[in-house]
């Protein structure tokens, strides 16, 4: 009989990751940190105070949309609650000509990057399964649900970037490719052979874990025996591990693999530590597989928290937070209201763009269900 | 390159490859052992030297990772054509064929198209190891999204690649291994079809014999036979699985009333399965006798050895059109 996985590894007190911001707040950058710090140089002030935006509006919008679940208006919904600063820091780092392979919870840097959250919205209320046109939104691709499969379309578009003759050595116009996926999907053969793919070919790409303990119910101890970190090196990459909650950490762990990507240094991993602090999905239960002490230890290091802290210790007034807080409420209602207002689809739809050019069956079949329907019209009349 | 030759099927489509290439520098041919070596059926052999290794990816070895790049390479605007080293290979890459590339032109709605070729060498008769004879095809035709073809003749290869290419959906290229190496005339000025037509290959009287890649030979082999001996047989080469094609065939059956579809894929939810179901339902009263199916046994192919047994042949073509005319 195999040996049971024991419960979620702290990986943190393995060893001191990345991280800036203590959980107070306060500026304390790791020993590991020094070699990012450069990176934070660039911000200004409306960039920080930004960050801080990015991940109240969007926890504002994870708590709404739970509640549109909950009351029947979307099938699904898959929360980013404890995940915001993992999310904002990597997708602040990347320029406006990188493309973003999502998974699917990240919606605060589906946010950044343009796409209108009503559109994640109407994937989980059943009325699409794309939602937005990646050309349209930063280059944010659509999200993908099946484990790790995203992975590889990154490193095939990041190889496109090197056979188009990239890098030119100008790092305004040198794209890079970001691709987030979880801690489960590091056990997939997609996500391996992504890795092998981008070290092969060198690509312009940079691989970024959110490892936040858990895949649905099983921990990460059941996926590896071995921080995620130091998988990458086998691989032959470059590799930093981040306190996934300190935003600062994620933005300049990031900035600085997606610069040396983009300049022909080839891919890196960040494994970005946080956690799910809401359930997998709303069809999930996490009380059931996880003890309250560690939720509870995981929320004393509330990523948002720690930034408002951080901001506060540097003088940033308490109105900016207020004014915040109001555009995240107005936010949140906005959403509400369109997505009532979102009705089904014509049935006709799903025969559409089956293929781009045509073929016969779906023409016929939607030429028959038309028929059919039509039928049920005349037997009123 | 102009005017007609005389080519293996290999050799037809290493040119359909290169003139594609050649056509188009958004063509790249990705794959296992595609480089210098040439593909180990020799189907890619000089293009590596001709365009080089970004234009002819030898690639890690595997599957998904071949099908998964190629579609991050479509989304940054090529044109992949990759090689699945051989059928019983491919299910590595099955979730990025069915689940990724079929369905990604929906997902996407109009604002992106994935123009991928995936080239499987399949089908029995070289007397080779297990998950090296093998006939897959109706897992893709069944999948919405994937366009599937087969050619059985070397004019008809190159001029499918060079049509598959030109495709903006996704497409699979099921390439007959019997039939890569005996020869036929390639007319390289015109196609003699568009893709996804099927084609009366011989006229006949009493019985159709509708029939795909390394079937074809065995169905005219079939009907030569059947001519000494007295019978008309027609043959309908099928060509493309999706879609089907089923003008020339339904045509045919209304003029013999009689069908037999062969194949060397296992009969049960198969690709004749589907054919002998949609003839019924659209020349029902054409039909003089139930479609009937021909095809390898419903087990998992044998050792070489028994292929030859487990595989269907010209008698066993035979004895269904004797059925079929019993009725």
């Amino acid at each position: 009989m195999a040996k049971s996985a024991s419960s979620t590894v702290d990986t943190t007190t393995l060893a001191e990751p990345v991280r800036f911001l203590d959980p107070d707040g306060r500026f304390a950058p790791t020993p590991a940190a020094e070699r990012f710090a450069s990176m934070l140089d660039e911000l200004t002030e409306a960039d920080r105070l930004e960050f801080y935006r990015d991940m109240a509006v969007v926890r504002r919008f994870d708590i709404e949309a739970g509640h549109l679940q909950r009351q029947g208006q979307l099938g699904l919904w898959v929360p980013s609650h404890g995940q915001e600063a993992a999310q904002v820091g990597s997708g602040r780092a990347a320029r406006a000509q990188d493309t973003i392979f999502p998974s699917y919870r990240e919606h605060a840097v589906a946010r950044i990057r343009g796409v209108d959250l009503l559109d994640v919205l109407r994937m989980l209320r059943g009325l699409t399964h794309g939602g937005w046109t990646p050309a349209e939104v930063g280059n944010f691709r659509l999200y993908t649900l099946v484990i790790g499969s995203q992975t590889l379309h990154a490193t095939g578009y990041a190889m496109g970037v090197g056979l188009d003759g990239a890098p030119t050595g100008d790092p305004s116009i040198d794209e890079a490719v970001l691709v987030y996926f979880g801690d489960g999907a590091t056990s997939q053969g997609d996500t391996n052979e992504a890795m092998i793919w981008a070290t092969s070919y060198q690509t312009p790409q940079v691989f970024f874990l959110q490892n936040n303990q858990w895949a649905i119910s099983v921990p990460v101890s059941r996926q590896s025996r071995t921080p995620l970190v130091d998988r990458a090196a086998g691989f032959g990459m470059p590799a930093t591990q981040i306190d996934g909650n300190d935003v600062l950490a994620s933005y300049a762990a990031t900035r600085y693999h997606l610069e040396h990507a983009r300049s022909g240094g080839g891919p890196a991993f960040v494994e970005a530590l946080t956690y799910r602090i809401g359930a997998h999905t709303t069809s999930d239960d996490p009380t059931r597989y996880r003890a309250a002490d560690e939720l509870a230890l995981w929320e004393s290091r509330d990523p948002l928290i720690r930034y408002r802290k951080y901001l506060e210790n540097e003088g940033v007034a308490g109105s900016f937070f207020t004014g915040v807080d109001e555009e995240a409420a107005d936010f949140a209602a906005d959403i509400r209201r369109r997505t009532l207002e979102l009705g089904p689809p014509p049935v006709d739809t799903m025969f559409d763009h089956v293929y781009s050019e045509e073929h016969p069956v779906p023409v016929a079949q939607k030429a028959w269900l038309s028929d059919y329907e039509a039928g049920f019209t005349e037997g009123e009349s | 390159m102009s005017g007609p030759g005389v080519l293996t099927m290999a050799k037809a489509l290493n040119q359909g490859l290169r003139d594609a290439m050649s056509a188009d520098d958004k063509v790249l041919v990705m794959g296992e052992d595609v480089g210098p070596l040439g593909g180990v059926f020799r189907v890619t052999e000089g293009l590596h030297a001709e365009f080089g290794g970004s234009r002819v990816l030898d690639t890690p070895l595997g599957e998904a990772g071949i099908v998964g790049a190629a579609i991050g390479l479509a989304m940054r605007g090529y044109r992949p054509v990759c090689e699945i080293q051989f059928d019983g290979f491919i299910y590595p890459a099955f979730d990025q064929i069915t689940s990724q590339l079929a369905k990604l032109t929906n997902r996407h709605e109009g604002s992106a198209t994935f123009p991928i070729v995936i080239r499987v060498p399949y089908g029995g008769h070289i007397g080779a190891v297990e998950h090296h004879q093998e006939s897959p095809e109706a897992y893709f035709a069944h999948t919405p999204g994937l366009r599937v073809v087969s050619p059985s003749t070397p004019n008809d290869a190159y001029w499918m690649i060079r049509q598959a290419i030109e495709s903006d959906d996704p497409v699979m290229f099921f390439e007959p291994k019997s039939r890569y190496w005996p020869k036929g005339d390639v007319d390289l000025t015109s196609p003699a079809s568009p893709l996804h037509a099927s084609r009366l290959v011989r006229s006949g009287r009493e019985c159709t014999v509708a029939a795909y890649g390394p079937m074809v030979s065995v169905a005219l082999q079939a009907a030569e036979i059947a001519a000494a001996e007295g019978t008309s047989i027609e043959v309908v080469d099928i060509r493309s699985l999706s879609p089907i094609d089923y003008g020339p065939l339904l045509a045919s059956v209304e003029k013999t009333g009689h069908l037999v579809v062969a194949a060397e894929a296992s009969s049960f939810v198969s690709v004749s399965a589907e054919i002998a179901a949609t003839v019924t339902e659209r020349a029902f009263f054409s039909l003089e006798a139930p479609v009937l199916r021909v095809g390898a046994f419903d087990a998992p192919f044998p050792p070489a050895k028994l292929e030859s047994t487990f595989l269907p042949d010209a008698d066993r073509v035979l004895e269904a059109v004797d059925r079929s005319l019993g009725y």
